[in-house]
């Protein structure tokens, strides 16, 4: 198991300096990266001081170096709007996404491993095909129209939750509700059928001959194994809550590292960008670790391996 | 038992009722059948509309500005309301389905082509190739595509080509890794096996024997994909990142719309509608696909007969 | 009426899957009393577990539909109890084992775990259960039974992962033990170790054992009495030796008849002595590397330990060996898939060896054990009997294909109108002649039968090879027949190869080999399956 987790680690942290390199060299196809880094109506005069400065007139490979050195000294640069340090801003707005991905996803969690193992349970049923209808819909329906839908109805016409903000638990309902219906539709989806699957497995078959009890065959035999591709997917879907929370952040105005990103891009704040990401990065590279963790333990045949 | 010369199935159906089988085997699952009417319509509308109403989406009308819906009185066209420039809103979805469709579809055939070319080499040739190429799937699939999305087009500017690459970029490593597990398996299967005994070449082995049985797979994701791709690109279109105006797409639209929410809510209204009814048909035809192209699936798609 | 342990009186059970209607069984009777073991025998598709899987309770309602019939366990009607009552008969009265042990026990729980579940489940104790357990796992013959009650089903060979299952099936003592194909996917000499613990764990406590099987040397060594099955009906059934000796219904005298072995050795023929292919000190190393940067570790694994053997023109070599022996690799090694680290294969005193020896492949080809996964399921049966055509280009003008593919089609005892048809169109068997088919287009003077006979049934199986056997009279070929059992090659082969661990342990001719085998591996082997001396016991001599 420790060589099999060496060996994960190893690849996310490829992984993490690939995506180190990638920024790097996008933010330099520019050509200049004082383009990307200065406001758009800087004097040459500055533009030039700013460029020998930050080294942007020595040979690439030596950028390179610098901006690892950089890196490792956490000093992503000032923010082009007020002058604070870009991680700084980072991490400040980071526990804001980490607190609503978390509500999102265990949510998503809960309804869909009820829903999903209910549904697995008579595949057909009447339960199954609306479960299945609404989760296929709501793994289809975009986020920002929910989240529009739900300012009109819940704002606009009943004046019962506020827009933007976050005082109140009350103002954590929409954008937790628009994070959540994505994830937890592909999740039932996955909950249901890989149920279906352990439900006519030989090993469930071998309970029963046991005599062993219904309710150990359905939650000790069958879901803890339909729980091991679950444990996969809601890993991509907790790193994929980024994407949502943007969207959701954006339009609830909620101070958190998607509106700070979306908002540096309208500024053109590459310092910010390039932290906010790097943050994002280093934290599914931790969610990644954990995902890999939880999944030995529940499979003992990773444990081995 | 009898072994001998029973052909144990019926004879193997000419081509046109190939055709019919599939009509009838998608007419029997009634919302695949609706989520292929539907998938029709937005296509035929992407293909003629514009060249249809080549003026009615963009003829201002400043008395009919954000008319309502469901008004007849200024003809067929304003069924769903009129923006905050007074063009009809059915217009501006059909003039808009073309970009939502064009960017995705081309997103998705991008991805799909680059995608099964390196999964193949990645399948087929174990070794450094196959390492480089699965290291950088790796390093692709373990960010939000959104995050990519965002530091690209913040560098490049957002025109169709760099909005179509970046999604395509995002996804090849979907279709890689799908197409790479495949070939991992069907190049252990004794046909392979057979053909390589023959001395068949590499070529011949990859694609007449591999290629044909990743096909059905890859035809399903790539289904699944479009849903998927088309969200993306509404979303980063709804985050101001995507295609720019005069360039319409359903997720600028939804955008466009917001400012007049209390106002005007058909205005994001409709286009989130037909995001959501093209994602769910999309998805419902990935599953039907699936079906169909599964012999040990495809009897719940046939008539029901007694054996 | 009687009172017999066991009743099923009159079963007729039918399915509704995959939009059809079958008929699993119809009209099935049969009883099991205590201290005797019933065999219900059946090929594939016969209906032979339906009946268990009832008593079971264990059959889905729906898919399921049981139309009528009764089942009696000590007196009481037993089919449709509700699911607690089910569950207080289910592994304390009646257990059952599964032939797939690795998909059959839960990989998530230990063994050990899942032992004293069987006894957890019905009120004992977790102490108690789980020291019982150990005991258990000490008596089926686990070495070192308290470590190994912690480990999990992975980490045990299939064997072991068996005699596991027997123990958790016996921990509450049961009355009935239905045992669906235990030994179907073991080797044969492990096969032997796992009837012999039933026989004695059955004398020991004095259970009924159904033994569900496909196999009639499983029958003949442990049944009493046997069932037969075919086609969902029961079409006979009475003591072992009345059925093996004297069957009264054609079809078991046919599955008889198609045991392999029964009509003695080949003819002694005079065998050219010109050598077709002949293999020198052959070896293959594979070298043990572990953790993530692969280092070798210096250890290395012979899977071919210096095998050399000569296949001379019109003869029919069988080489056996379970699994492990090293036949797949020799297999490999003559197909160019694997390069040996040492040694060589010559074809008429020719290297096969290495690039530039496609002309001499053509004439070696080769038919692979399932014929399902060895023809493409995209490509029509007339494009793959035409691809060796296809590669080879030369031999055959296109024009000259379909023509051609009619003839080898009939050759082969199908019909020219098949070319148009797909693989999955076609029973196994068929599928298996459409391989051979493929094989012969290259007129070649070899095949290399590797396993090609040890999926089918064994009805199926003595088919194919009588045509393997015409095609040997009309065309002169030569075979290599490679199989795991000692059975198949009797009445096939002129010679036979036993081989065990990558070496070849007892070459010669095969009546020397099955009369006085010298290698004690080859005596062990024998001694696994003793069908043949059974049988002999029971069979009256078919008269010929």
């Amino acid at each position: 198991m420790r060589s099999y987790f060496r060996q994960r680690t190893m690849q996310s942290a490829i992984s993490l300096f690939g995506l180190v390199v990638l920024v790097f060299f996008l933010a330099r196809l520019t050509g200049n990266p004082t383009d990307l880094l200065l406001p758009v109506d800087t004097p040459l005069a500055v533009r030039e001081e700013f460029a020998a400065r930050h080294g942007f007139d020595q040979p690439m490979l030596v950028q390179f170096g610098r901006y690892l050195l950089d890196l490792l000294q956490f000093d992503f640069g000032e923010s082009l709007r007020d002058g604070r340090p870009a991680l700084q801003m980072v991490l400040q707005a980071f526990p804001t996404t980490l607190l609503l991905s978390f509500w999102a996803m265990l949510i998503s969690l809960v309804i869909a491993i009820v829903t999903g193992s209910i549904a697995a349970w008579r595949p057909g049923g009447v339960f199954d095909r609306i479960a299945s209808l609404i989760s296929l819909a709501g793994a289809s329906i975009p986020n920002f129209w929910i989240a529009i839908v739900g300012v009109l109805v819940f704002s606009v016409w009943l004046r019962a939750l506020p827009t933007s903000g976050t005082g109140t638990p009350w103002h954590w309902i929409m954008p937790v509700t628009v994070l959540f219906v994505r994830p937890c539709g592909v999740l039932t989806q996955v909950v249901r059928s890989s149920m279906i699957d352990a439900l006519a497995s030989p090993y469930v078959k071998t309970a029963r001959a046991r005599g062993v009890r219904s309710r150990v065959v359905i939650f000790g035999h069958a879901l803890r194994n339909a729980m091991l591709p679950v444990v996969t997917v809601a890993g991509d879907q907790a790193a994929g809550m980024v994407n949502g929370a943007v969207i959701a952040e954006t339009v609830f105005g909620f101070p958190g590292i998607g509106k700070l990103m979306i908002d540096s891009i309208m500024f053109r704040d590459f310092a910010v960008i390039q932290a906010a990401v790097m943050v994002t990065a280093v934290a599914i590279f931790v969610l990644n670790i954990l995902i890999d963790l939880a999944y030995a333990l529940l499979d003992p045949r990773v444990r081995h391996g | 038992m009898s072994d001998m010369t029973h052909p144990t199935a019926a004879a193997k159906p000419p081509r046109e009722h190939a055709l019919a089988e599939a009509f009838l085997m998608l007419w029997r699952d009634k919302f695949a059948f609706l989520s292929a009417c539907f998938l029709l319509l937005v296509v035929i509308a992407a293909l003629f509309g514009p060249s249809l109403l080549p003026d009615q989406a963009l003829q201002m009308n400043l008395r009919g500005r954000n008319a309502p819906p469901f008004e007849l009185e200024r003809g067929w066209l304003y069924i769903l309301g009129a923006d905050n420039m007074g063009r009809s809103l059915l217009a501006r979805l059909v003039i808009g389905s073309r970009y939502t469709l064009m960017i995705a579809g081309s997103a998705v055939v991008l991805a799909l082509v680059v995608g099964t070319i390196l999964g193949l080499i990645a399948g087929y040739r174990q070794g450094r190739i196959a390492t480089i190429i699965l290291r950088g799937a790796d390093i692709l699939m373990s960010f939000p595509s959104l995050l990519l999305a965002l530091i690209v087009l913040f560098v490049l500017a957002p025109s169709v080509g760099n909005v179509v690459l970046v999604l395509a970029l995002s996804r090849v490593p979907v279709y890689l890794r799908t197409c790479r597990a495949e070939v991992l398996e069907i190049r252990e299967r004794q046909f392979v096996k057979a053909a390589k005994v023959l001395g068949a070449s590499h070529a011949r082995i990859v694609f007449l024997h591999i290629l044909p049985n990743v096909v059905p797979t890859l035809m399903t994701l790539a289904t699944l994909e479009f849903a998927a791709v088309m969200l993306s690109e509404s979303s980063l279109s709804f985050l101001g990142l995507g295609v720019q105006a005069p360039a319409v797409t359903w997720g600028l639209m939804v955008a466009d719309g917001r400012g007049y929410l209390a106002s005007a809510w058909w205005l994001s209204f409709w286009p989130g509608v037909a995001i959501s009814l093209t994602a769910i048909s999309a998805n419902l035809m990935a599953n039907w696909i699936r079906t169909a192209t599964d012999p040990a699936q495809r009897w719940r798609l046939e008539k029901r007969t007694r054996a | 009426m009687t009172g017999h342990l066991l009743e099923v009186e009159n079963l007729s059970v039918r399915f509704h899957s995959r939009g059809k209607i079958v008929d699993a069984v119809r009209s099935v009777s049969w009883h099991l009393d205590r201290g005797e073991t019933l065999a219900i025998l059946g090929e594939s598709g016969s209906g032979k577990s339906v009946s268990a899987s009832a008593v079971m309770g264990l059959i889905d309602t729906p898919p399921g539909e049981i139309l009528s019939g009764s089942i009696r366990f000590d007196g009481r009607g037993i089919l449709g109890l509700s699911a607690k009552d089910q569950r207080e008969l289910n592994g304390r009265r009646i257990a059952m084992i599964f032939q797939d042990t690795l998909a059959a026990l839960n990989p998530v729980h230990t063994l050990g775990h899942q032992i004293s579940e069987s006894m957890t489940a019905h009120g004992i104790p977790a102490e108690r259960a789980r020291t019982r357990a150990i005991e258990l796992l000490a008596r089926v013959g686990i070495p070192e039974p308290e470590r190994r009650f912690n480990e999990y089903p992975h980490q045990f060979s299939g064997g072991q992962r068996q005699r596991v299952m027997i123990a958790a099936a016996i921990a509450m003592e049961p009355d009935v033990l239905i045992a669906d194909e235990p030994t179907s996917a073991l080797d044969v000499t492990v096969q032997a170790g796992i009837l012999k613990l039933l026989k004695e764990l059955q004398a020991e406590n004095g259970m009924g054992i159904l033994m569900i099987t496909h196999d009639l040397g499983v029958v003949a060594e442990i049944a009493d009495r046997v069932v037969v099955m075919s086609q969902g009906e029961v079409v006979e059934q009475g003591p072992l030796a009345e059925v093996l000796g004297a069957p009264r219904h054609a079809y078991t005298r046919r599955l008889l008849e198609a045991v392999p072995g029964r009509h003695g050795y080949p003819a002694a023929r005079d065998l050219s002595s010109e050598a077709l292919i002949e293999i020198r000190g052959l070896s293959k190393y594979y070298g043990v590397s572990a953790g993530v940067l692969k280092t070798p570790t210096g250890r290395e694994i012979k899977a071919l330990d210096d095998v050399s053997l000569t296949l001379n023109k019109g003869e029919v070599l069988g080489v056996v060996g379970e699994s492990g022996s090293g036949k797949t690799t020799l297999v490999n090694t003559l197909l160019g898939l694997v390069d040996p680290t040492k040694g060589e294969v010559l074809y008429r005193g020719k290297s096969m060896l290495g690039p530039g020896n496609r002309e001499i492949a053509r004439n070696v080809q080769v038919v692979f054990q399932d014929p399902t996964a060895s023809l493409n399921p995209r490509m029509k049966v007339g494009r793959i009997i035409a691809e060796p055509w296809a590669i080879h280009r030369g031999v055959l003008p296109r024009a000259e294909w379909p023509r051609r593919v009619a003839e080898l089609l009939e050759q082969v005892g199908l019909r020219p109108e098949h070319a148009d048809r797909y693989p999955h169109q076609f029973s196994g068997g068929q599928r298996q002649r459409i391989a051979i088919a493929r094989a012969l287009a290259l007129k070649p003077e070899v095949i290399i039968c590797d396993e090609a006979v040890s999926a089918l049934d064994v009805s199926i199986q003595a088919q194919v090879i009588q045509l393997l056997k015409d095609l040997r009279r009309d065309h002169g070929l030569s075979y290599l027949f490679i199989a795991h059992d000692l059975p198949v090659v009797r009445d096939f082969a002129d010679r036979t190869i036993v081989m065990q661990g990558g070496r070849i342990v007892e070459s010669g001719i095969t009546a020397e080999i099955f009369e006085h085998p010298r290698h004690p591996y080859t005596q062990k082997l024998l001694a696994s399956r003793p069908v043949e001396e059974r049988m002999r016991g029971h069979i009256t001599e078919p008269a010929e």
